[in-house]
């Protein structure tokens, strides 16, 4: 590993002391405050929690909810991740980016997407009424567990899609063949060689769409229906509407823990699975379509995405240019008139440069922190020995790096609001707090792309530049930094995408007037009138294309890259 | 250049010294659906010299909670949003500082809920059903006039509803079913209703422009919103609108009357300023600019309510109430058996 003098280690740190600042000590004081006002903790009301039997099943429910969307989003992710690995088509990026749409928009406005598609009166019940001259509408998927699936696939693809082939595209394709020559069949090559190289990714990339779906909300609340409650659904529940502080903390310690229980056997499984590996050019292992298989590949692909993300997306998008007499620009132009003289109008501008601002320096800070993390955790750094075990501080961080995304953000949020309240903490009520609360989600996702990237260089790279007579420094900008530069775009990418669309804790904190793009479609959706929800999805609309300009923009710094890694 | 860059300097340095050092800033803190014309907040600011700084913080329930968290060490002077389902709480926690505005004067007592004025009244509307006109039109059906219609076979799989143990208006249309029906009565209605096909959704959002006929795609003609949600439906019409596409039930009961109240923090270090504030808030000038910018109606009785208003959303004549105590007492059990009752 690269080593570097005294000042140069501080930097490692700095991702250290970001998360002690901006989660443990916020969530510590929160949980203290609930479970130990006294100074002694309250076990009554915790072992009263333990005795209700709907907590279990709220728990229940929960974890296999999580896990059959986390296994159909692999299962729909994983062929369309080959396909964007091994093959070069037009509109390839194109497809990219509306895949990663879906990310940004706000629940209700997917939801009602859905019924507009699949509801009682909607597009597909419509069809099908007239072929098959049926009395009601087929399709009844309103308030089921299909629905909280269907929208966990709309909403995590990318994430698997993204990191899977990213990943992927630098795997050659030598090892697969050698394996074929030596007379296994296609199938037994995949499962014996490719998939074993391939599976650091695709685990990362299943943490995450685990962790996002075991923290569901809106997708529960507003698909799934009053009957379905995950445990983010209920801690906000007792945290907001009952205030039983007790309770939602307790609730958040066990949806913490039982994360962290799922990290700790992650990390130990991915350490015996990575493997250095030679790695090639994106353009040597990508091929043109030029068979009829592989354009009944690319076409499955092309026709998968499409329906699945494009129709939700495209009845969105016709539905903010329809009025009441047909095709019209009317809401786009509302946007630009403050009609009723409000202090909290929002010209769509300052709304797309507040949103972009936020996103911008939560990229930021979220690559160069998670860069510095990702290192930290790749150094071979000194052993803990507890017990018989050693662990390394590795097996410690990394699951303590992931944490932010599996805490229910209100408990967050008020943690913030008794944690951060002088200096020179004194955050509460400034505008950094809402990039800090960002980068706290974003920060997994730059890890998750990020490791399995560095993992996989092979020492001796390292080793021959030295022999060359490189330092260490000059060894990792020509060695390292090529080989991870596109997982750390995927991560860009996935830390502006989280601050777009608003996730977390932000909802939950007080903050000075600097409004977002979606906190002016939730001012929309606030009130009735054909105009504020016209309104409210033409801002939807306008969310998706920044975000589409915002990957663009992104994507160029790939641009120019020689090798393409 | 040397002469713009000298024009600069002398421009700031000016700048510098007009301001005034000693002007006040107010934190007034509120929920997400707070507003305000720009204009009449600027009156404020010209006529006493104090700034006031908004600060959205989530939904009425989320707001009051971060009020207690930061209980000794305010994150405002002012706290504008907490309703009367939730007065109790924010009393028991002793946040606000009394205050009697001789505003008062101009507000009718059913309004002021706190006999020690920590909590002072600002708003009220009315969580009322809503129904589609032309879709009755449509089929010569006569709307519904009480609750009780809901339950006739005629209306069977026409209502929304919310749960009112993740939404606001459906806690409220809670607590009319409580108020009408009484202790013994209210889990009957509710059973009733749930035979007849009554949709429940999480939030009023998903419930308005995901299944009431008048405002998406759905096919529910009746919903739980507000009794000013037709005159909204006017002003914010993609085209001219003569007539109001809905109106509310406004029978006996079927109502349930939301008060918004505002309240000094204590701890706040502006105390006279933040009384300034509070009096602006229940003045003629803030108060008739309530109704177009919130959709609920002045809690003072001099502000003249806009033509609009006037024309488009009644006010029912017998709305139901509940006293906040016995809410705060009770509000966790009914929910948890109209839970029971709605969704086992």
């Amino acid at each position: 590993m690269i080593r570097l003098r005294f000042p140069a280690k501080l930097l490692f740190l700095l991702p250290v002391a970001f998360l002690g600042f901006f989660y443990l000590y916020p969530l510590a004081a929160i949980l203290r405050l609930s479970l130990a006002p006294e100074g002694a903790v309250a076990w009554q009301p915790l072992r009263e929690l333990a005795r209700t039997p709907y907590y279990w099943r709220v728990l229940w429910f929960t974890t296999w909810q999580a896990a059959v969307s986390t296994l159909l989003v692999l299962l729909l992710a994983l062929p369309t991740a080959y396909v964007f690995a091994r093959y070069r088509f037009r509109g390839q990026q194109a497809l990219r980016t509306l895949s990663t749409l879906p990310f940004v928009l706000p629940t209700v406005v997917v939801a009602n997407a859905f019924t507009a598609l699949l509801g009682p009166n909607g597009l597909v019940n419509g069809w099908l009424v007239g072929w098959f001259d049926l009395a009601a509408p087929p399709i009844r998927l309103h308030h089921t567990i299909w629905m909280i699936l269907l929208a966990h696939i709309f909403y995590n693809y990318s994430v698997a899609l993204r990191i899977i082939s990213a990943f992927w595209q630098n795997l050659g394709d030598e090892l697969a063949q050698a394996a074929q020559l030596l007379g296994a069949s296609p199938r037994r090559a995949f499962c014996a060689v490719t998939w074993p190289l391939l599976r650091p990714a695709v685990l990362a990339a299943a943490l995450l769409v685990f962790i996002f779906c075991f923290t569901s909300f809106g997708v529960v609340l507003i698909l799934g229906g009053p009957r379905f409650a995950t445990l983010e659904v209920e801690i906000y529940r007792q945290a907001v509407q009952v205030f039983d502080l007790p309770v939602a903390a307790a609730l958040s310690l066990l949806q913490i823990g039982f994360t962290l229980v799922l990290l700790l056997v992650y990390v130990r499984a991915q350490a015996r699975m990575n493997r250095p590996l030679a790695l090639r050019a994106a353009r040597v292992t990508a091929k043109p379509i030029k068979t009829a298989v592989d354009r009944l590949l690319v076409g499955a692909t092309l026709a998968l995405l499409g329906l699945l993300l494009g129709l939700p997306l495209g009845a969105l998008l016709l539905r903010s240019v329809t009025g009441p007499d047909g095709l019209t620009l009317l809401f786009y132009r509302e946007l630009f008139i403050n009609r009723r003289g409000s202090l909290f109008f929002v010209p769509p501008g300052t709304a797309v440069f507040n949103s972009v601002a936020y996103a911008l320096a939560t990229m930021l800070l979220a690559v160069v922190l998670g860069l510095l993390a990702a290192l930290l955790l790749t150094q071979k750094g000194k052993k803990l020995t507890i017990g018989n075990r050693q662990w390394s501080i590795v097996n410690w961080l990394d699951p303590l790096f992931m944490l932010p995304l599996a805490t229910s953000a209100v408990t967050l949020g008020f943690g913030f609001i008794i944690a951060l309240n002088r200096p020179p903490l004194n955050l509460r009520s400034s505008v950094l707090l809402v990039p800090i609360a960002h980068t706290l989600v974003a920060l997994p996702f730059v890890m998750r792309s990020v490791l399995p990237a560095l993992r996989r260089i092979r020492p001796s790279l390292r080793e021959a530049a030295a022999v060359l007579g490189a330092n260490p420094r000059q060894a990792w900008w020509h060695v390292d930094w090529p080989l991870i530069r596109r997982a750390l775009l995927v991560g860009a990418v996935f830390a502006f995408t989280v601050s777009m669309g608003e996730f977390g804790a932000t909802l939950f904190i007080a903050r000075p007037q600097t409004p977002t793009m979606p906190v002016a479609i939730f001012r929309f959706l606030g009130q009735p009138g054909a105009l504020n929800y016209g309104q409210a999805l033409a801002m939807s609309s306008l969310l998706m294309l920044v975000c589409a300009v915002g990957f663009a923009a992104i994507e160029r710094f790939r641009a120019g890259d020689e090798g393409e890694f | 250049m040397k002469n713009i860059l000298l024009t600069l300097v002398l421009f700031l340095l000016a700048g510098c010294g007009a301001a005034e050092p000693q002007a006040v800033r107010l934190r007034l803190m509120t929920h997400d659906s707070f507003s305000v014309s720009e204009a009449v907040l600027a009156q404020f600011t010209a006529e006493t010299g104090i700034q006031v700084e908004v600060f959205p913080a989530g939904d009425g329930g989320a707001v009051l909670n971060q009020a207690i968290l930061a209980k000794n060490d305010p994150l405002a002077d002012v706290l504008f949003g907490v309703d009367n389902t939730f007065l109790s709480r924010a009393l028991e926690n002793d946040i606000f500082l009394p205050y009697e505005s001789p505003l008062l004067a101009q507000i009718p007592d059913a309004l002021q809920l706190d006999p020690q004025h920590r909590a002072l009244p600002v708003d009220y509307g009315d969580v009322c059903l809503n129904y589609d006109k032309t879709w009755f039109a449509a089929r010569g059906l006569q709307p519904p006039q009480t609750l009780d219609d809901l339950l006739k076979p005629a209306y069977k799989g026409l209502t929304a509803v919310q749960n009112p143990a993740t939404s606001t208006p459906g806690l409220a249309f809670l607590l009319a079913t409580v108020a009408t029906y009484g202790e013994d009565g209210y889990e009957a209605f509710w059973r009733d209703l749930r035979a007849n096909d009554v949709l429940i959704t999480s939030g009023w959002e998903e419930a308005y422009y995901g299944h009431f006929t008048a405002a998406s795609d759905g096919d529910r003609p009746i919903v739980v919103s507000y009794a000013s949600s037709p005159a909204a439906e006017v002003i914010f019409a993609a085209e001219p609108l003569s007539e109001a596409p809905t109106a509310s039930v406004l029978g006996d009961g079927a109502c349930f009357r939301q008060i918004e109240f505002v309240g000094i923090l204590r701890g706040t270090k502006h105390e006279a300023a933040a009384q300034q504030l509070v009096d602006f808030m229940l003045s003629k000038p803030f108060q008739e600019d309530i109704p177009l910018q919130m959709f609920v109606f002045p809690a003072n009785e001099t502000a003249v309510l806009p033509p609009a208003f006037v024309q488009h959303s009644a006010i029912p004549a017998n709305p139901a109430t509940l006293d906040p105590a016995l809410i705060a007492a009770n509000r966790e059990r009914w929910i948890a058996a109209w839970t029971a009752v709605m969704l086992r």
